[in-house]
């Protein structure tokens, strides 16, 4: 056997951005040690980048917001697939959260009575978005950075974990490599947390960086945790399109909530002409509602550009497949038109939207104060993912946590923007405080040495593979040019099977894969490893896009465009690791929902 | 689409060149581009630190043509076509590999400063009551990623390597941003004076200039904590009134 360098921790968080920031500040609070995995440095990962709000229901800007409207709206916005006890628990402890970054020396723009400001968002019945400009993401995960490394906690930063460790049944800790000299270390823990992201990486055209892979997702399966609603992957509708080499690069929301407008070749706003029933009570009829909305007027309903994301990127392709879109396949976003409405607009759009005025004028030479951006959808977030417990954030592994995007339940079919700064807040706390009681309340787990010798043989593979061997990038690009086109916005049986036959194909060459080189911060070594996780959720992706025959939420099918087959009822797809290393799945009925939350619902029309 | 050569530093501490690429340049790439495509092409075990791509997380810091800056925010139809392109790491951080340095010393130095401290809640529910104006100027210094641009060109690092005796601009900036928050009670002024070594800076202003987020580093942060520290420990009214009460 040989040496590992290892690390003992009561609770080992995995993923350092804002979920497990917030998830290690509370595991610390109980004077237990923990240790924070980071696949970046410290403050650079994917919390960072996002830009329109933290949603919670502060009732700053208009005093007739409570927890009820913002659950209501979570449910409405999921397609009632959310886990309605999630819903509940964010709705009601989000504000909270927020108030609590201030307290960490985060600073939200104010009102002119000086509490937080609050912005429009798609789907929120009111202005309910905290934020800093478009730069919230950046604001929090440092508040979260900067009171973090002063908790006592065990920082690790460019590790990443390749395999969970366990011992029977319950977790035992995990075992990974730090990026510098490629060393494999153990880290033995009572409790682990995951909180790694997304899956971005699996799709070719994305907002996500290099790191959202899957991890957590594929190391959580591979454990025995269930894995739920993968078919649900967000489509953000606005992404950069043009030039080539930012196409999907983000363009926030808050664009649209500050009265951005989407328009195509033809100058129509197009939104108008799709409006869902579920939400035409709440959607203005004409331009000029719309206007005084994001105005502030408290009568006016919302523009249908802020309409649910889902909706929104279906819209856009639809024009762009019908022959209406911009000159580099997107359609307009134009928020240099207010300038008819405001004095001094383009200083206002400065002021409001500083990074995406930044962003543009950088990257594109096109100054957003003077014309419109071309957009189309990116992918952004998964819907699905690592079941949990809605109040411990507990998986069905004893021991093993999940929290911020890699875990599911919020957001069901669909996630209103906003609700995801909230997300990781609100339960990233709960998994850190519940993993600390698990600790508390369990021994350690012996490591078996001879489990981890057989993955490290595994790991250092690329570098044995013949040279014959495919180059990793290659393989992964491959993956995520067949994702985007088979397993993208619109799906079909006939695609999905594709799909699957073809990941079959390319897992078999990402087990052949050439690594050059020699251990040391080796990119092209960490892409080979990272590929078995984007193969293991790029599968449960299409699995689960197969399993629901029918349209919703962020997820359509060509074949099946109802929203629900006839009597099938909600449920969640479940997906599963059998003891013979195939992936299953199986229709999990969703409970009825709680009589006084049916009640809430009913009342939100 | 068109050729251009690329001279990218590669090796370790002990042993690192310039090597050359070429590589196909299309409309709208940024300099991260050109090596992420040298990367999957010609060398797959490249290091390059990159996250968000969109000048959002700070990461992709590099000196391209000499000039630092972020990789993924430097349009190739800015640089020079017809000489071949030079990408190297930070030179005022050791080394790790190729475009990467080892940037943790800034780590360490922020957890050693005096964390925020806020004074009690204005409002019973446990918040704040803050005028938009007053928080302006920290919101600038708060929109810094990270990037370690300004610690890199900053000669008291890059020159004279005073990293045990001052903190560079980085911290300076981090340092503004909670003596000025409104809500903060902590005095951090001694420690700006003895251990950051505030007084070393003889605000050339290399810093400001190089900031990707346009932060007015040297005119906004530092000179005001300069001021701050003068009135403090200088001022000759204070003194007495020290002397007197000790």
């Amino acid at each position: 056997m040989s040496a590992y360098e290892t690390y003992d921790y009561d609770i080992l968080i995995i993923g350092a951005g804002g979920a497990g920031l917030r998830a290690a500040i509370e595991a610390a609070a109980s004077n237990l040690s923990v240790g924070l995995i980071c696949k970046s440095l410290l403050g650079k990962a994917h919390t960072v980048m996002a830009e329109g709000g933290v949603a919670a229901a502060l009732a700053n800007v208009d005093e007739r917001d409570n927890w009820r409207v913002h659950f209501a709206d979570t449910m409405r916005g999921g397609q009632y697939l959310s886990n309605a006890r999630m819903a509940e628990l964010h709705a009601k402890e989000a504000p909270e959260q927020v108030r609590e970054l201030e307290a960490w020396g985060a600073l939200f723009d104010r009102t002119a009575d000086g509490s937080i400001l609050q912005r429009n968002f798609g789907g929120h019945q009111y202005p309910r978005l905290a934020h800093v400009g478009d730069r919230t993401g950046l604001e929090m995960i440092r508040a979260l950075q900067d009171h973090g490394i002063h908790q006592g906690i065990e920082v690790h930063m460019e590790h990443t974990i390749v395999s969970l460790l366990k011992n029977g049944e319950r977790i035992a800790g995990a075992f990974g490599y730090e990026r510098e000299k490629g060393r494999f270390k153990i880290f033995s823990a009572k409790a682990v947390v995951l909180a790694t992201g997304g899956i971005g990486k699996a799709y070719k055209v994305t907002s996500n960086s290099w790191e959202y892979t899957g991890d957590g997702h594929s190391l959580a399966y591979h454990a025995g945790a269930e894995l739920i609603d993968m078919e649900f992957v967000q489509f953000h509708p606005t992404g950069m399109v043009w030039p080539p080499s930012v196409r999907g690069i983000l363009v926030t929301e808050g664009v649209r909530g500050e009265g951005g407008i989407l328009t195509n070749s033809e100058g129509r706003r197009f939104m108008f002409d799709d409006i869902p029933e579920l939400y035409k009570n709440q959607t203005a009829d004409n331009p000029e509602e719309g206007w005084r909305y994001t105005q502030g007027d408290r009568d006016a309903r919302r523009p249908p550009e802020l309409l649910t994301r889902d909706h929104v990127a279906r819209c856009i392709v639809r024009e762009v497949e019908e022959g209406r879109g911009s000159p580099h396949g997107g359609v307009f976003l134009d928020i240099a038109w207010i300038k008819e409405k405001l004095p001094n607009a383009a200083e206002h759009i400065r002021r409001k939207l500083p990074s995406m005025y930044h962003q543009f004028k950088e990257l594109a030479d096109i100054d957003i104060t003077v014309e419109p951006m071309e957009v189309g959808p990116t992918t952004h977030y998964i819907m699905g993912g690592i079941r949990v417990d809605a109040d411990t954030q507990m998986t069905a592994v004893p021991g093993l946590f999940a929290a911020g995007e890699c875990a599911a339940g919020l957001h069901g079919a669909n996630r209103l923007g906003g609700n995801s700064l909230s997300d990781l807040l609100v339960f990233g706390k709960r998994a850190g405080e519940y993993a600390a009681q698990f600790a508390a309340e369990n021994g350690n787990a012996q490591i078996d040495t001879a489990q981890v010798d057989a993955i490290a043989a595994e790991v250092l593979k690329p570098f044995e593979n013949s040279p014959e061997g495919d180059n990793p990038y290659q393989i992964q690009a491959q993956l995520q040019e067949m994702m985007q086109e088979l397993v993208g916005i619109a799906r079909s049986q006939e695609s999905l099977t594709q799909a699957l036959e073809e990941i079959q194909g390319l897992a078999e060459k990402a087990r052949a894969v050439h690594a050059i080189g020699n251990r040391e911060y080796n990119a092209g070594w960490h892409t080979a490893l990272d590929l078995d996780n984007l193969l293991t959720v790029s599968e449960a992706i299409a699995l689960a896009a197969l399993e629901r025959r029918a349209s919703i939420g962020a997820h359509s099918r060509d074949d099946y465009p109802e929203k629900e087959e006839p009597r099938a009822g909600k449920y969640n797809t479940v997906i599963q690791k059998t003891p013979d290393g195939t992936m299953t799945i199986r229709r999990n009925l969703i409970p009825e929902l709680r009589e006084d939350l049916q009640t809430i619902i009913a009342e939100m029309g | 689409m068109a050729k251009t050569t690329f001279r990218i530093w590669r090796g370790d501490a002990n042993h690192a060149k310039f090597v050359e690429y070429e590589t196909d340049i299309s409309e709208g790439m940024v300099v991260l581009d050109a090596i992420h495509r040298i990367q999957a092409e010609q060398a797959n075990d490249l290091a390059v630190r990159w996250n968000c791509k969109a000048g959002k997380c700070g990461s992709c810091s590099a000196e391209i043509n000499g000039n630092p800056k972020l990789m993924c925010m430097t349009r190739m139809s800015d640089l020079p076509e017809d000489q071949p392109i030079t990408v190297e790491p930070m030179r005022a951080f050791p080394l790790i590999k190729d475009l990467v340095t080892d940037v943790s010393w800034n780590f360490k130095v922020k957890e050693k400063m005096k964390p925020f401290t806020p004074r009690p809640p204005d409002a019973e529910d446990g918040t704040w009551r803050m005028e938009q104006e007053d928080i302006d100027h920290v919101q600038e210094f708060r929109k810094c990623i990270e990037c370690f641009l300004c610690q890199d060109v900053c000669h008291v690092l890059r020159e004279h390597e005073l990293h045990e005796e001052f903190i560079g601009p980085r911290l300076f900036v981090y340092a503004a941003s909670l003596e000025m928050h409104p809500i903060d009670t902590e005095n951090r002024l001694a420690e700006l004076k003895d251990t950051d070594g505030i007084g070393y800076c003889n605000i050339t202003k290399c810093c400001t200039k190089v900031c990707p987020e346009h932060i007015t580093i040297t005119d906004n942060a530092i000179i005001p904590l300069k001021e701050r520290v003068v009135d403090e420990f200088y001022d000759p009214v204070k003194k007495l009134f020290r002397i007197f009460s000790s």
